[in-house]
C-alpha cells in the first residue's frame, strides 16, 4: 500500500505492516500514527495496540523511504514518508 | 554524536588496492591462536554426555559412580543451571538447548557435563554416568511434523500468527504471511502457470574449526572466556545472562576464527565451561569433536516450498505465490519469515504472497547460515523460472530482466527499495564471456538470482595514534572476512597515511563498547563507518596540536593528504607538518592523540547477485560436475578486492556444496547417521573450477564509501544456478536438493520410463 495524505491531520505518518506484525493490530495493513520519529511511533503503537508489545519484544525494524532502521530510534520519519515497520532481520 | 553518513563519491587513494593481509604471516606459520589454542595453569577438560535418542524423557540421571573417578573435579547436569531468565522465552531456550532440562529434544542434546584432569578421565567418567531415558515419540521430517499425528514436542507452543488464535499446542510455532496485491487476479490473468513443489535438505554451515572455549571463574564473581566466536559481546551477555554474572566482570577474547558463517552467532557448550569452571573453580577447556558439531550446533533448516508463478506470453509475471515450511529444529525460530521477506526480492512482482510454516522437529537448533532461508526460497523460485521461460518460449535471463526489480520496486516486506544492482548484475551476466561462451558436448548452462538485505548495528572503535606517527585500531567486529585489512585502508585513507603504518586488532568486551555480533554482512559496513568518524576525530585532534605548534586559530589549520596545514593570511610561511611530526609533539601540546566512535550504522545497503553455472553430468552414475562459474555482484564499494572477491567465491562455494552434496541425513530412529566430514562431504579444491567473480559497484546511498555487505548474498544463487544448469544438461528438472548423483539418477531414469512411456 503505497503513502496517502491523510487529508484530516498533517501531522499523521501511514505505517504499512507486513507479517506477523498486523496480528499485533487486529490485521490491519496500515495505520496512521501521529509520530515526528521513529520513538514517538513505536510508544503510540504500544499504547493503542498493547499487544504490539510483544511483537516489539521479538525485534522489528523501521524503514523510511526505504532506509532500515533497526537501531536508531531518533529518526525523524518526514511528512508523506513511506514508512514500514518490519520484522528486525539478523544474518549469518 | 550523530553523524552523516551519507555517500559523497570520495576520491580514494588506498581504497580499491590490493594490500597483504596482516594476518597472513601468523596464519601460514601456525602462530594464530585459535578457540583451541588457548591454555592456563591448572586447567580441566569439559566434556558433555549427549542423548542417544531422538526424543526422551530423562528420568534420573546418576552421576555418583563417575564422581567417584579420581581426577573427576566436577559434574553438572541442568540442576546445576537454573533457570535465571526470568521468562525471556528466547533466551530459556538457549538455556534449555545448552543442557536438556528433563527431556532430550533431539540426538547430540546435552544432559551433563564432566570437568576432569584430562581428556582420557573425562571420557571414562561419561561412560560411568547413567542416565535413564523414556522413549517418547520422535519426529524429523519437516512435513511429517505438520501431520495430525505427529508427536507434539512442546506443549507450551500455539502457533503464533493465526487468527483467531489456536487452542491446542502445535509443531507449527508461526505463520507469516507476506506480500502485496490480488494474487487471484494476476494468476488470472496468466498465460502460463507453473506450480511445483521442491525440497532442500538440512546442511551445516562446515566450518573446519570446531567450537572451543577456554573459560575461568573466580571465586569473586569475575570471569574470562577465551572463545571462537563471531560475536563476542552477545557471547559475554547471554552467558552472563545465563549464569547469572555481571557483565562487566565476565570479559570474552574472541579468538582467530576458523569460519563461522552463523554458526559463531549462537552460544553452544560455552555456558557449561563457565558452569564447570564455577563449580571447580578452575579454568575449565572445552572443545568439541566434529561428531558433536554435526549433531548438536546450529545447521541451517530443511525446508518444504511450494512455489506458484503466472506470466504473460510475453514474460510479464502476473502473480506468483510461495507456500514454505522450514523447520527450526527443536525450538520456534524465525526462518520461514525469513524466507517469506526474500523469496521474491529479486523481482518486480505486482501480486505476490508468500506464506511461511516455522516448523518444529527433533532435530538441533537451527542457527543461522549466511543469508539463513534465502537459498531454499531461490531454489524454488529460480527453478520455477526456468520452467516458466521454457514454457512460454523466452531466454531464461530475458525473463528475469523483463521482470528484475528496481529502484522504486516494492520488496516483498513492503518498502520501496532505493538504488539496488540486480538489473545491472543480469546485465552484466549476458555480457559476460562465460555467458557467450560455447558449452561443450554434454554440458549445460544455468543462471539465478539471489538477494539478502545485510545489515548495521551497534559499532564502535578506538583509533590510538603513537608517539612515532604509527596507528593501532581497536575494533569490535571479530575478522571473519579480512576486517583487519579492509579497517586499515579505512583509516590510512581517511588520515593520508600508509596502509603499512595502521595496526588492526579485535578487542576484547572489556577494551571497548557493545559491539553487536558480526553477522548479516555487517563487518565493513558498520565498522568501516566507524573508522571512517574516528579517524576524523582523530584529525579534528590533530588539527588542534598543530595550530598549538605553530601558534595559529585552529579554524586556520586544514587536513590535507595526512598533513596539517595553516592556511590564510599571514600563514605563507609556517611550516606544513605531518601526521608523525604532531604525533612526535604529542606530549607538549596535551598528551596522546586518539579519535573514537559509538554509531548505530543503520542503512545498510541490500545486496543482489546473480550466477552463471555450467555442469557436466553423467549419465551413467548422475554424478553433476561443475565445470565453471561465475558471480556477479554488487559490492557498493569493494575495499579491499581480493576479500571481496573471496567471499563471493567462498559464499558460491558453500552454495554449490548444498546443491550438489550436502545434507544431513536421519535414521528412522531419529539419529543423525552422518556427522563426519567423510560422509557429509563439503566440496574441495578438487571438485569445482576456479570461481569466476565480477565486482559491481553501485554505492550505498547510507555510507560515505558506499559499501555494501558483500559476505552472504552470493550463497542464494547456487542452488537455483546448478539446478538450471543440470536441466540444460540432462533434460531433468530437479526438484530436491542435494541434487546427488543418486537423485540426478532416480530422475534420469524416471525421465527415461515417461519417454518409453510415452513412445510406446
Amino acid at each position: 500500500m503505497r503513502w496517502m495524505k491523510p487529508p484530516w491531520n498533517l501531522r499523521l505518518v501511514r505505517v504499512s505492516l507486513n507479517g506477523a506484525l498486523r496480528s499485533g493490530v487486529g490485521g490491519a495493513a496500515f495505520i496512521d500514527v501521529e509520530a515526528a520519529t521513529i520513538r514517538e511511533l513505536l510508544s503510540r503503537l504500544i499504547e493503542r495496540y498493547p499487544d504490539m508489545q510483544a511483537q516489539l519484544d521479538r525485534g522489528i525494524a523501521v524503514a523510511i523511504d526505504g532506509v532500515v532502521f533497526r537501531d536508531d530510534w531518533s529518526q525523524p520519519l518526514p511528512l508523506g514518508a513511506e514508512v514500514v515497520l518490519m520484522p528486525r532481520i539478523e544474518g549469518g | 554524536m550523530t553523524h552523516d553518513n551519507s555517500y559523497t563519491g570520495q576520491k580514494f587513494k588506498v581504497i580499491g588496492n590490493r594490500f597483504k593481509r596482516p594476518d597472513g604471516v601468523d596464519k601460514v606459520t601456525g602462530r594464530a591462536r585459535y578457540g583451541a589454542d588457548a591454555s592456563a595453569p591448572g586447567q580441566l577438560v569439559g566434556l558433555v554426555l549427549r542423548s542417544p535418542h531422538a526424543h526422551a524423557k530423562i528420568k534420573k540421571i546418576d552421576t555418583s559412580k563417575a564422581e567417584k573417578l579420581p581426577g573427576v573435579k566436577a559434574i553438572i547436569t541442568s540442576d546445576d543451571l537454573p533457570d535465571l531468565t526470568g521468562g525471556a522465552r528466547d533466551m530459556a531456550n538457549i538455556l534449555e538447548n545448552c543442557m536438556a532440562r528433563g527431556r532430550a529434544l533431539y540426538d547430540g542434546h546435552a544432559v551433563a557435563a564432566v570437568a576432569a584432569v584430562d581428556n582420557q578421565t573425562a571420557r571414562k567418567a561419561l561412560k560411568l554416568i547413567n542416565v535413564s531415558y523414556q522413549v517418547l515419540p520422535h519426529v524429523t521430517d519437516v512435513d511429517e511434523a505438520l501431520k495430525e499425528d505427529a508427536p507434539v514436542i512442546h506443549d507450551w507452543v500455539y502457533t503464533g500468527g493465526l487468527d483467531p488464535k489456536p487452542t491446542t499446542p502445535s509443531n507449527a510455532a508461526n505463520r507469516t504471511q507476506m506480500g502485496h496485491g490480488d494474487v487471484d487476479a494476476g494468476f488470472a490473468a496468466a498465460d502460463v502457470i507453473v506450480e511445483h513443489t521442491y525440497k532442500t535438505e538440512q546442511t551445516h554451515q562446515g566450518y573446519i574449526e570446531p567450537h572451543a572455549c577456554l573459560a575461568t571463574v573466580s571465586p569473586d564473581g569475575s570471569a574470562e572466556m577465551w572463545v571462537t566466536t563471531q560475536g563476542p559481546f552477545t557471547y559475554r551477555t547471554v552467558c552472563a545472562t545465563l549464569l547469572g554474572l555481571d557483565i562487566a566482570k565476565l570479559k570474552v577474547t574472541s579468538s582467530e576464527i576458523g569460519g563461522g558463517f552463523g554458526g559463531k552467532t549462537h552460544v553452544w557448550m560455552e555456558p557449561l565451561a563457565l558452569a564447570l569452571s564455577r563449580k571447580t573453580n578452575r579454568p575449565v577447556k572445552m572443545v568439541m569433536t566434529r561428531d558433536e558439531v554435526f549433531r548438536a550446533s546450529g545447521p541451517t533448516a530443511s525446508t518444504s516450498i511450494d512455489v506458484k508463478i503466472g506470466a504473460k506470453k510475453n514474460g510479464k509475471i502476473t502473480a506468483a505465490t510461495l507456500e514454505m515450511r522450514y523447520q527450526g529444529g527443536a525450538f520456534p525460530g524465525p526462518w520461514a519469515m525469513l524466507a517469506c521477506m526474500t523469496g521474491f526480492a529479486c523481482y518486480n512482482i505486482e501480486n505476490q504472497r508468500s506464506v511461511g510454516w516455522d516448523v518444529i522437529v527433533n532435530r538441533p537448533k537451527v542457527a543461522a547460515y549466511r543469508a539463513p532461508s534465502a537459498p531454499m526460497a531461490a531454489f524454488a523460485v529460480e527453478s520455477a523460472l526456468d520452467i516458466v521461460a521454457e514454457r512460454i518460449g523466452m531466454d531464461a535471463v530475458d525473463l528475469r530482466l523483463k521482470n528484475v526489480a528496481k529502484e522504486g520496486t516494492q520488496a516483498p516486506y513492503g518498502p520501496i527499495y532505493g538504488p539496488i544492482g540486480i538489473e545491472a548484475a543480469l546485465k552484466a551476466v549476458k555480457k559476460h564471456p562465460h555467458y557467450k561462451a560455447r558449452l561443450q558436448k554434454g554440458q549445460g548452462r544455468g543462471v539465478a538470482c539471489g538477494f539478502w538485505f545485510n545489515i548495521g548495528g551497534q559499532t564502535c572503535v578506538d583509533l590510538n595514534i603513537g608517539t612515532d606517527g604509527t596507528v593501532n585500531l581497536a575494533v569490535g567486529t571479530v575478522d571473519v572476512g579480512g576486517a583487519r585489512s579492509s579497517m586499515a585502508m579505512i583509516a590510512a585513507e581517511e588520515l593520508g597515511i600508509s596502509y603499512d603504518d595502521v595496526r588492526v586488532s579485535v578487542a576484547d568486551t572489556a577494551s571497548l563498547g557493545h559491539n553487536d555480533t558480526t553477522e548479516g554482512s555487517r563487518g565493513t559496513f558498520s565498522s568501516g563507518m566507524a573508522t571512517i568518524f574516528a579517524a576524523r576525530d582523530a584529525i579534528n585532534v590533530l588539527r588542534e596540536r598543530a595550530a598549538k605548534m605553530l601558534d595559529v586559530p585552529v579554524e586556520d589549520v586544514v587536513w590535507q593528504d595526512g598533513e596539517a596545514r595553516a592556511t590564510g593570511k599571514g600563514h605563507g610561511n609556517l611550516p606544513v607538518l605531518s601526521l608523525k611530526d604532531i604525533a612526535g609533539k604529542s606530549a607538549n601540546t596535551g598528551g596522546p592523540i586518539a579519535g573514537h566512535n559509538e554509531v548505530v550504522a543503520d542503512g545498510a545497503g541490500m545486496g543482489f547477485a546473480a550466477h552463471i553455472c555450467d555442469v557436466e553430468v553423467d549419465n551413467e552414475t548422475g554424478l553433476a560436475t561443475v565445470a565453471r562459474y561465475t558471480v556477479v555482484q554488487d559490492a557498493g564499494k569493494a575495499i579491499h578486492p581480493d576479500y571481496v572477491e573471496g567471499q563471493f567465491q567462498g559464499a558460491a562455494a558453500q552454495g554449490i556444496g548444498w546443491a550438489l552434496n550436502e545434507e544431513y541425513v536421519y535414521g528412522a530412529d531419529g539419529r543423525l547417521q552422518n556427522a563426519g566430514f567423510l560422509d557429509y562431504r563439503i566440496p574441495v579444491c578438487s571438485d569445482l573450477p576456479f570461481i569466476d567473480t565480477q565486482i559491481l559497484e553501485i554505492p550505498n546511498p547510507n555510507h560515505p564509501y558506499g559499501i555494501r555487505g558483500v559476505g552472504e548474498t552470493s550463497i542464494v544463487p547456487p542452488l537455483g544456478a546448478v539446478n538450471n544448469a543440470i536441466a540444460s544438461a540432462a533434460g531433468v528438472r530437479m526438484k530436491h536438493a542435494p541434487m546427488s548423483p543418486i537423485r540426478v539418477l532416480d530422475a534420469l531414469d524416471e525421465a527415461s520410463v515417461e519417454s518409453q512411456v510415452s513412445a510406446g
